[in-house]
């Protein structure tokens, strides 16, 4: 399966999807430190998202969070890639100081937590590269 | 630019400018003669988010238009007073440094349009800072998207901001009346208004914007503190004020209207008072920013008095200047009351300081409530002051 969407920014990257049906407010949202979403009540409250193809529908809450990405980003606990239904001045800025490829206008409804997606950043494309005997639950 | 002929610094700028106004379906970039940078406070930006500064100082990054800044973390002489620790201080020096390499103004203040960053009417500029946003394109009409940190310092590296959003004319037409026949007469009444605006119009994606009737009177600290408020509880960007803002005047109201009566305004002042003022530890004026005619008014009432809490008044530097020459300086450190200027109580790491805070700012109880985890005691500007008097 691959999906068609819009580039925000370039570079390719391949990691496990963290999906959320919730919007992300990355400063003060995620811990700076550890990539753990800290926000009560939110979906992914407690998971972290680094190294993930993090995929959620548009960014929220203070522009700060662009820095927040950045600082994931320094400390190595930055998702690999981001794939948004809806990008935003927050989400967009902080992929492209950090240098995260980010795809949106992905319908994210039809990514599942745990599949394996191969990003292209600069195409704007997102594929499922789970293979069959993956999907059987061997592993990859 | 992008080619990188101007520098590294320059080609990151445009870089994130080409990408935000491709994704917002730009047809070109506009010249900007005004910016106001967010994102100064240490406790905020952190070692990365000062590293990146440091890498576009350092990448020869200049700003290339009138451009000041918001509040920092601290007051820059008097922070000891405060309770601020010295490594803050070094870091956040750190972070002013930076900017100050890059030609920004420190000016570190909500209100740049008190200050010496003016624009006029129709003019496109690069704001951020929510309160000053809203302030720029609802009461001087002026045109600004809400900008962030980053997106902010880029347009005043290259002088430029991709034309979409509030630049343009269709982003400004109002989607909706707010007819209000609450009366409002202090600050923290035109705060409860954003609010209660907030919870009308909770749930309805892609908020419209807010043509406002019903008010036949506002001076400029009750727009400052509605601005703050209606950007922090509705992410407005602007709105229209019938009779009172300039480009009312060209719109007519929306069919779709929403009633604000006194309950509806009682209810949502409520909302923002979970403790007893018995128990206020912490009292704080200064959201956004106190104008010199409310540091004239607090002199007044606190000449010959003593306060009996911790109490800050926050402002921008140089209108502390003309507190200091007018003699109010004086008289309000007199009472024990301390002036934290640079700064506000909405940056300041103040996190475990204090458990109630007693404010006459909406905004204020906003993040008091949420960053910092105090309840919060919202009261009218006088009260606020008979109350630390108390």
């Amino acid at each position: 399966m691959k999906w068609a969407g819009r580039s925000i920014y370039k570079g390719y990257a391949v990691g496990r999807a963290l999906v959320s049906h919730m919007d992300i407010s990355f400063f003060g949202g995620v811990d700076p430190d550890t990539g753990v979403v800290v926000e009560r009540g939110h979906d992914l409250e407690g998971q972290s998202i680094s190294g993930t193809v993090l995929v959620f529908p548009t960014g929220k809450g203070s522009t700060v969070g662009s820095y927040t990405l950045y600082r994931l980003k320094s400390n190595g606990k930055a998702p690999v890639a981001i794939v948004n239904t809806e990008c935003e001045t927050i989400t967009a800025v902080g992929c492209v100081i950090s240098e995260i490829p980010c795809v949106d206008h992905i319908p994210i409804e039809q990514i599942h937590s745990g599949m394996h997606l191969r990003v292209l950043g600069g195409e704007g494309w997102v594929e499922n590269i789970q293979t069959a005997v993956d999907q059987n639950g061997a592993s990859p | 630019m992008l080619g990188g002929k101007s520098g590294q610094a320059i080609q990151k700028a445009m870089e994130i400018l080409v990408a935000l106004g491709e994704m917002y379906g730009a047809a070109c970039m506009l010249p900007v003669t005004s910016v106001q940078i967010a994102g100064v406070s240490y406790d905020n930006l952190g070692e990365a988010g000062l590293a990146w500064l440091d890498a576009m100082a350092v990448g020869g990054g200049k700003v290339r238009t009138l451009t000041t800044l918001n509040p920092a973390g601290m007051d820059i002489t008097n922070w000891q007073t405060l309770g601020i620790s010295p490594d803050f201080a070094v870091s956040q020096m750190r972070v002013i440094d930076a900017f100050a390499r890059m030609g920004v103004l420190t000016t570190c203040t909500c209100t740049p349009y008190l200050t010496g960053n003016l624009p006029h009417f129709g003019e496109h500029i690069a704001w951020a800072e929510s309160s000053a946003v809203c302030y720029a394109n609802s009461v001087i009409g002026a045109r600004t998207n809400r900008e962030g940190g980053p997106s902010a310092l880029v347009a005043a590296l290259t002088g430029r901001t991709p034309a979409y959003g509030y630049h343009l004319d269709k982003q400004r037409q109002p989607g909706v009346t707010i007819e209000v026949s609450a009366r409002l007469q202090t600050t923290d009444e035109f705060g409860a208004l954003g609010k209660a605006i907030g919870l009308k119009l909770n749930g309805v994606n892609a908020k419209p914007v807010c043509y406002i009737c019903g008010i036949p009177h506002a001076d400029l600290e009750q727009l400052k503190t509605f601005c703050a408020s209606i950007a922090t509880y509705v992410g407005a960007a602007m709105f229209h004020m019938e009779g009172i803002t300039p480009e009312a005047s060209t719109h007519k109201p929306p069919e779709w209207t929403i009633p604000i009566t006194q309950a509806d305004l009682e209810a949502s002042h409520q909302l923002m008072n979970d403790a007893m003022p018995d128990a206020v530890d912490f009292v704080s004026l200064g959201c956004p920013h106190l104008s010199i005619r409310e540091i004239a008014h607090l002199a007044e009432l606190l000449n010959g008095h003593r306060v009996k809490k911790e109490f800050w008044i926050t402002t921008a530097r140089p209108t502390k200047c003309m507190a200091d020459q007018m003699g109010y300086t004086a008289i309000i450190e007199a009472s024990g009351a301390k002036f934290a200027v640079d700064t506000c109580c909405v940056v300041a790491p103040i996190k475990g300081r204090f458990k109630v805070l007693l404010t006459d700012s909406a905004k204020a109880c906003y993040y008091a409530s949420s960053k910092n985890r105090f309840k919060t005691v919202l009261r009218p500007f006088d009260d606020v002051i008979a109350e630390a008097l108390r």
